[in-house]
Order: C-alpha cells, then sequence, then structure tokens
C-alpha cells in the first residue's frame, strides 16, 4: 500500500442561502486545491464528491459528472457520495483507498450542498431522511430531536443535573462562536464572539432542551482536497500531510443503537480503526475537527474518541481542556456550530482545516502551536455513518 | 431469502396496537421493528411473535420546529420506549403538556395506542407510530 498525502485544499466559504449553484460551488472549491497542488484539471485521475441532497436543493442529480465537466477534469471517472452529513470524509476516505492501492496517482475529493437554499421547512424534512423512514419518522423525528433525545438519556445516564448539562453544552457553543467569528470562511465569522451562557439558554427552544444556539446552522458550501501518492505529492509540494489512519463504520436505526446509547458504538469502531492504523492513541492527538452538529455531540464525540472519560466531556470542556492549549483542540475552525455545517461538504471542511493547521496556515487567533497529528470525526444520520481520518505532517 | 416479517405486516399489526417482533430460535433475542438479521446475533432463523407493548420511557424531547408538511404538529412529544422484553421503539406521548415535558417522564411506565402518519410526497404511503399514554 502507497503512503497518501493531501497536497492541496480549497474551500468556499460557508453560508446561509446564496445564489451560486452546487457545480459552482464545488468548482470554486476544486480548482483552489488543484491549483495549490500546482496541478492542473488533466492531472486528476478520477473525482469522488459527497453530496446528500442535491436532488431536492436543486433539482440536480448526478451532479459529480457535471462539476468533472465543469473543472475540466475531461470524462474522468466520477462518483457521488451520500451518508448524510459524513458523505465528504466517505469520498477522502475512498479516494485514499484507490490512490494507497495505486490504482491512481492523483484523485480530488470533495463534497458541496446547499442545505440552506432549502429553507428551514424542507431542510428539516429532508435531514429527517437521514433517520429511519418506516419506524423513526412517523413519530415525527427530526434532526435536533434526535440529539435532543441523546441530550436526556446522556444526562440521565451519567446522572448529571438537567441544568448543569446545559451550562457544559453552553460552554461548547461559546468555545465554538469564539474560533469561528475569526475564520474568514465561517458562516458565523464577526458574529457571535460575545456569547454567554445566559443568551445559549435564553435563545429559542428548537427540541427541549436543545435551544437554537444548541445547534449548528443550515448552510451552503463547498470544500475539497487532492489526495496524492508519495512519490508524486514529494514532487508537488514541500509540505505534503499524510493520511495515516482511517476509519468507517456504519450502524442501524437509534433505536438499534440501544444497548450503547448514548454512545455511539459504529464512532467508537471507526476511531479504533484510524488509532489502530497509524499506531496512535488518543493522547497523541494534536487537533481534532469534530462532528459538532449540536452541542451535546461534540461530546458525545469526544468521549467516544477517547480524548475523554464517558460522562466527564462537559467537565473538560469548563476547564479548558478541548480548547487551544489543553489536551486537544477541538474544533479551531469554529465545528460545524460556527463554521458551518454544508452537510455534503463538512468531512472534506474538516480535511481542509486540518491541512492548513497543521502547516500552520490559520489565523493567529486560533492557530493550535505546533500542530503536528490532526483527526477528523464526521457523523452521518445519527450515528448510521462514521468516518475518522488521522493526518500527519510529511515534513 | 424471504424476510420473515415485513413492514407491511408490522404496520397493519400497530395498527390494531399490536407489535410484531421477531424471536431469534438460535439465541433467544428479540428484534423489533422487523429486519434480516437478528439484532444480537446476526441469524436470519427467527420466529414472528407479539411483543408486549407495555415498557418504560427511557428518553423524551419536546419538538418545536417541525418539518415541512409537519408544522402544524407542534409542539408534541416524541418518546423512545424501551418495551418490557427489551427492545427500544420510537413513539409520540400524549396526556402530557408537550410545554412541561421534564426529565420526570424517564423512567416512566406507559401502555401504547397508535396515531398513524399519512404520509407525504417523500413518504411511499403511511406509517403507524405507537402512541404512548402514562401508566397511572
Amino acid at each position: 500500500m502507497k503512503k497518501v498525502a493531501v497536497v492541496g485544499v480549497g474551500e468556499t466559504k460557508f453560508s446561509g442561502p446564496q445564489t451560486k449553484t452546487e457545480v459552482e460551488l464545488f468548482a470554486e472549491a476544486a480548482t483552489e486545491a488543484i491549483a495549490e497542488s500546482n496541478l492542473k484539471p488533466k492531472d486528476i485521475k478520477a473525482l469522488y464528491i459527497g453530496n446528500a441532497l442535491g436532488d431536492f436543493e436543486e433539482g440536480q442529480g448526478m451532479l459529480q459528472a457535471y462539476a468533472a465537466e465543469n473543472i475540466g477534469c475531461m470524462y474522468v471517472p466520477a462518483n457521488r457520495y451520500e451518508g448524510a452529513c459524513a458523505s465528504a470524509s466517505m469520498a477522502v476516505r475512498d479516494a485514499f483507498i484507490w490512490v494507497a492501492s495505486g490504482y491512481y496517482d492523483i484523485v480530488v475529493a470533495g463534497g458541496v450542498e446547499r442545505a440552506a437554499t432549502m429553507g428551514t421547512g424542507l431542510a428539516t424534512r429532508t435531514f429527517a431522511m437521514f433517520s429511519d423512514a418506516r419506524y423513526e419518522y412517523p413519530a415525527g423525528v427530526t434532526f435536533p430531536a434526535v440529539f435532543a433525545m441523546l441530550t436526556h438519556l446522556y444526562a440521565d445516564t451519567y446522572k448529571i443535573p438537567l441544568q448543569k448539562l446545559r451550562e457544559q453544552m453552553a460552554k461548547v457553543t461559546i468555545q465554538s462562536y469564539k474560533h469561528g467569528s475569526i475564520n474568514p470562511k465561517a458562516q458565523f465569522f464577526g458574529k457571535n464572539a460575545d456569547m454567554t451562557v445566559e443568551k445559549v439558554l435564553g435563545s429559542f427552544v428548537v427540541c427541549t432542551p436543545l435551544t437554537l444556539h444548541d445547534c449548528c446552522p443550515f448552510s451552503d458550501g463547498a470544500a475539497a482536497v487532492v489526495l496524492a501518492s508519495e512519490d508524486v505529492a514529494k514532487k508537488l509540494t514541500k509540505k505534503p500531510v499524510y493520511i495515516t489512519g482511517i476509519g468507517q463504520a456504519s450502524c442501524g436505526p437509534l433505536i438499534n443503537q440501544k444497548d450503547y446509547l448514548p454512545r455511539i458504538r459504529a464512532r467508537e469502531i471507526s476511531s479504533q480503526q484510524a488509532y489502530k492504523m497509524a499506531g496512535l492513541k488518543p493522547k497523541d492527538i494534536d487537533l481534532c475537527e469534530l462532528h459538532d452538529c449540536f452541542s451535546i455531540a461534540s461530546l458525545i464525540a469526544a468521549e467516544s474518541l477517547g480524548f475523554f472519560d464517558y460522562g466527564k466531556a462537559g467537565d473538560a470542556w469548563e476547564k479548558g481542556e478541548a480548547d487551544i492549549g489543553g489536551k486537544v483542540a477541538i474544533n479551531p475552525s469554529g465545528g460545524l456550530k460556527s463554521k458551518g455545517h454544508p452537510i455534503g461538504a463538512t468531512g472534506a471542511g474538516q480535511v481542509y482545516e486540518i491541512a492548513k493547521q497543521l502547516r500552520e496556515e490559520v489565523e493567529a487567533g486560533r492557530q493550535v502551536p505546533d500542530a503536528k497529528i490532526g483527526m477528523t470525526d464526521t457523523l452521518g444520520g445519527d450515528g448510521g455513518t462514521l468516518v475518522n481520518m488521522i493526518f500527519e505532517r510529511g515534513w | 431469502m424471504e424476510q420473515k416479517l415485513y413492514f407491511k405486516d408490522y404496520n397493519e399489526a400497530l395498527k390494531q396496537n399490536k407489535i410484531l417482533g421477531l424471536k431469534c430460535r438460535a439465541c433467544g433475542a428479540i428484534t423489533v421493528p422487523p429486519k434480516m438479521a437478528c439484532r444480537q446475533c446476526t441469524s436470519p432463523d427467527m420466529e414472528v411473535i407479539e411483543v408486549k407493548s407495555n415498557g418504560k420511557i427511557r428518553t423524551f424531547t419536546t419538538v418545536f420546529v417541525g418539518a415541512e408538511g409537519r408544522e402544524s404538529e407542534v409542539p408534541y412529544i416524541i418518546v423512545i420506549v424501551e418495551l418490557e422484553e427489551g427492545p427500544w421503539i420510537m413513539g409520540n406521548l400524549e396526556g402530557v403538556d408537550p410545554k412541561t415535558a421534564s426529565m420526570e417522564l424517564i423512567g416512566k411506565k406507559v401502555k401504547m395506542g397508535n396515531k398513524v402518519f399519512p404520509g407525504d410526497k417523500y413518504s411511499a404511503g403511511e406509517g403507524a407510530r405507537p402512541l404512548f399514554s402514562l401508566v397511572n
């Protein structure tokens, strides 16, 4: 198996509803990544794109083929990945495997979404399609409802008073907003830096106990990365970011995960695959872009990834252990809650952030000092798809 | 291979306030809702049984933002109930004011009726869901 590096990354600004089409958004991110890699579109052997809901957002299916043609990657194989919010991470992971196998030497992987363009009603309906359509949606489940129920279950399981847990979750939100407010690519760039616990708890209730500020926004945006085999990567860049561990796991409906909830078992299996492959442990990770679609999701993720003990992640956030300068810097980009969550692009956006952090190219106020090892964590559905990847400096 | 119990028959039973499940002949585990392989040992060798529909609430939420087409239903309470024989099932809770639903609901015993979601343009038809109420 060949070593595989990220040699270039690109990303649009993540935003609310905007006018660029999905193909245009993806093209913007992909051409940035290709140019940064000192490559031309003709050098790309295949294109892997995450896109969850393009059919509903624009009435556009099979956008991967149109995207390939749009950017000048003529006649290359182009594949679309649909794994709800983990779609782009699936694309990057598969691109890794194909390059590692030696079949392709240079592949572009990424994702695009216009979830915000759908508006709240249709976005809420279509996001609910990632719960079980037959055995869960009839009860009116929505995505916030899933994580709202996990919040109550978490409080009951670990015997944490709900009010205390809500305050800890507010600290997660405040940290995310702090970093996102100085990330120019973030949906909430320049916003929410003055958030307080009181403001989080007092905002509009979406699904008890989650308020608006416990939830990520609906977002439009795209991200893309270029992966190349080691021999090619060394010719293209002085700072190749190697993918040294990957993992992916799947699971059934939320109710079928009862033996582990509020732990997400698929995440434990996926991340353990990645750690084993990289020969690393959670304590070795300098920064992690994890799937904080809701504030409670950060706590659940950080525990399943092995950063903190079960039921203790809230304490860790309160002590600053999950921030820059702590045990592990979680979501210095602002994460899904502040950078934004264009679901089919989110995983590639996480890889974009890790690559920029390891190259020390982000704004000073959110740069993780001496970051050498980064990790991504992307969740699709209510635990149905989990992807983890570990990245290390190649210089 | 034919699945032992399909959604259609499960749904028809639920509309009669009955929960059909699958009991594994290999390991004895009960699988609800229906699927091809046993939830515990993955054997397909299972028989259809009726599962007791009473249980206790494991978690809940009150939904204030509904999906397109279901805006008029809010606020409503979703519960996950652990049935007496072990499986978890998702449904709604009636008889409790959604605006006052609190952590005290967790652990409460419930009995089951049903309510049919008539379906929308995406859902390939209707689907019943459990409609629980507290046991006094």
